[in-house]
């Protein structure tokens, strides 16, 4: 029965991917031309670039901007393979433990990274971005929401992350920082559920990170929330220890803090790390 | 019976039982106690058995007549009739929460008119018992209309041509025999609601004490504590075995 238990998150997921893949298309299209935007940044020399492939396990939230980058890597890069599994940071790392076979780590928060550095399993970590809180009302903000203390309002049917998830425990300290006390009406599993259930209008309003909103294409409004600058979520990436091809880990983890690849994580609403 | 047979049985049931007994052997015995009786692992299970138990209730009102109208009628429509109701069964659950979802949510068809009239559904412990319903009941009505079928409608018959009424005959011959299949019928419902997931994350929310049982506590705490969802797995577990053993029982019985 848990098999089915992310379908709907891999709806959303499967409708944000075919975003991505269409911006995809853009990144062989200036490729051919005189190289993408990745080559020259990247810092890694032609005569001496790894190839072969790799697979990266990455955040969900990463999803979008990963795709693109390891679209982009591959154009610039003949003979790489960058493959992907996206899913929630701590069944990625319940899987890494497990000896699924990853070379790179991408988290979604610090600690489910600390938890591989823990037991010795990745190298270490650099931060490559950052994400802060935002509140996703239904488009044109029919509520009139502007800040957090606007959530509490009786008939505002409100959701959020639950506590133990990652996301519900960056939604607690925002809590806490504005010294507001929200009643959500159901606390899911996931941000991607969150989203889901305002982008579908069940909800009035839903606690999600900025790139949520902007990866939604249209489908919420987002309202900033000041005191999300006292919980922001840092990404750190790491090249695991028992990657069979280390060189062209190193090199993917490197492209993704290089210029170009921080732009591509901008444009998808993330902060500097 | 071919010599070769008990090979791939032994395998099929090995199949089955080796992961239900590495759970076990995962449970962290010393703490069990204090992690299945938890306020979140006590309220989870409440809940669980609670809408269980009404949506098995309700699944009854409205399965069994369906069953005894799939396995009366002769209209050709029936089989297309059958085919619809018995859908959540091959139906992945998330998908009946998003039908769900577009029935009762508050944009849904029949969601936004009971919204008008201040009747909300979604995230209430009124939207766990009709998503359990929804993927529980084909089970009680496959498993009835079996029983039914089996049975024949020959009592029927002689008691209509004695002059009992339609609902005497359904009341005093129909039901009293088709006892062993409701109730291996409501077992199975019972089990299937008790375990449903998808349509209740989809459909109803999680929140501790409304919406959240013991599946969707199990799952939420795997992300964060795998010993209490380990612990509260194997309850589950037991409770699935109870409910099993209980329609195996009856079914013997029907039997003999």
């Amino acid at each position: 029965m848990t098999t089915h238990a992310r379908k709907w998150p891999l709806v959303v997921a499967a409708a944000l991917s075919i975003v991505a893949l269409v911006g995809c298309t853009e990144g062989p299209a200036d490729g051919t031309g005189d190289g993408p935007a990745g080559t020259r940044s990247d810092g890694t020399s032609s005569t001496t670039a790894p190839t072969g492939t790799i697979t990266v396990f990455a955040a969900a939230s990463l999803q979008q901007t990963f795709t693109t980058l390891g679209r982009r890597y591959e154009a610039a890069h003949p003979g790489t393979t960058i493959r992907f599994s996206f899913a929630g940071s701590s069944d990625l790392v319940e899987q890494i433990r497990n000896g699924a076979p990853a070379d790179v780590f991408a988290s979604a928060d610090e600690a489910n990274m600390a938890k591989l550095a823990r037991t010795d399993l990745a190298g270490a970590p650099e931060d490559f971005a950052s994400n802060v809180l935002e509140i996703a009302v239904a488009p044109g903000n029919p509520h009139r929401i502007e800040r957090l203390g606007d959530l509490t309002g009786a008939d505002l049917q409100l959701v959020t992350c639950a506590a133990p998830v990652p996301c519900g425990a960056v939604t607690a300290r925002v809590e806490r920082a504005a010294g507001v006390d929200l009643h959500p009406v159901s606390e899911e599993q996931s941000v991607t559920d969150v989203l889901g259930k305002v982008a579908s209008g069940q909800a009035d309003a839903g606690l999600v990170y900025a790139t949520d909103v902007e990866g939604a294409d249209g489908a919420v409004d987002g309202v900033p929330v000041d005191e999300s600058a006292e919980a922001v979520t840092t990404y750190p990436i790491a090249v695991l220890r028992d990657s069979g091809n280390p060189a062209l880990a190193r090199a993917f983890a490197a492209s993704v803090r290089s210029d170009a690849g921080q732009r591509v994580l901008a444009a998808a609403g993330f902060g500097k790390p | 019976m071919p010599w070769w047979l008990p090979v791939p049985a032994v395998v099929g049931g090995l199949f089955v039982v080796v992961p239900v007994a590495a759970v076990v052997g995962r449970v962290d015995w010393s703490s069990f106690g204090a992690l299945v009786t938890s306020p979140a692992s006590l309220t989870a299970l409440g809940l669980s058995l609670g809408t269980a138990a009404a949506a098995t209730g309700v699944a009854f009102v409205l399965g069994y007549p369906l069953a005894v109208l799939f396995a009366r009628s002769t209209s050709r429509w029936v089989g297309v009739a059958r085919a619809l109701v018995l859908l959540p069964l091959v139906l992945p659950p998330v998908v009946g929460g998003l039908a769900l979802l577009a029935a009762y949510g508050r944009l849904g068809v029949l969601g936004a008119f009971l919204d008008a009239h201040g009747l909300r559904i979604a995230f209430t412990t009124t939207a766990v018992v009709i998503a359990q319903t929804f993927v529980a009941m084909p089970f009680l009505v496959s498993s009835i209309e079996g029983a039914l079928r089996v049975g024949g409608d020959r009592y029927e018959r002689v008691a209509a041509t004695l002059g009992a009424g339609p609902t005497r005959t359904f009341l005093t011959v129909t039901t009293p025999r088709a006892l062993p299949g409701i109730g291996s019928g409501l077992v199975l419902c019972a089990a299937r609601a008790l375990g449903e997931f998808g349509a209740t994350l989809t459909f109803a929310g999680s929140l501790q004490g409304v919406t959240r049982t013991l599946p969707l506590e199990i799952y939420l705490q795997r992300e964060v504590d795998p010993d209490t969802a380990v612990a509260l797995a194997l309850v589950l577990v037991v409770v699935a075995l109870v409910v099993i053993g209980a329609a195996t029982v009856r079914t013997r019985g029907a039997v003999t």
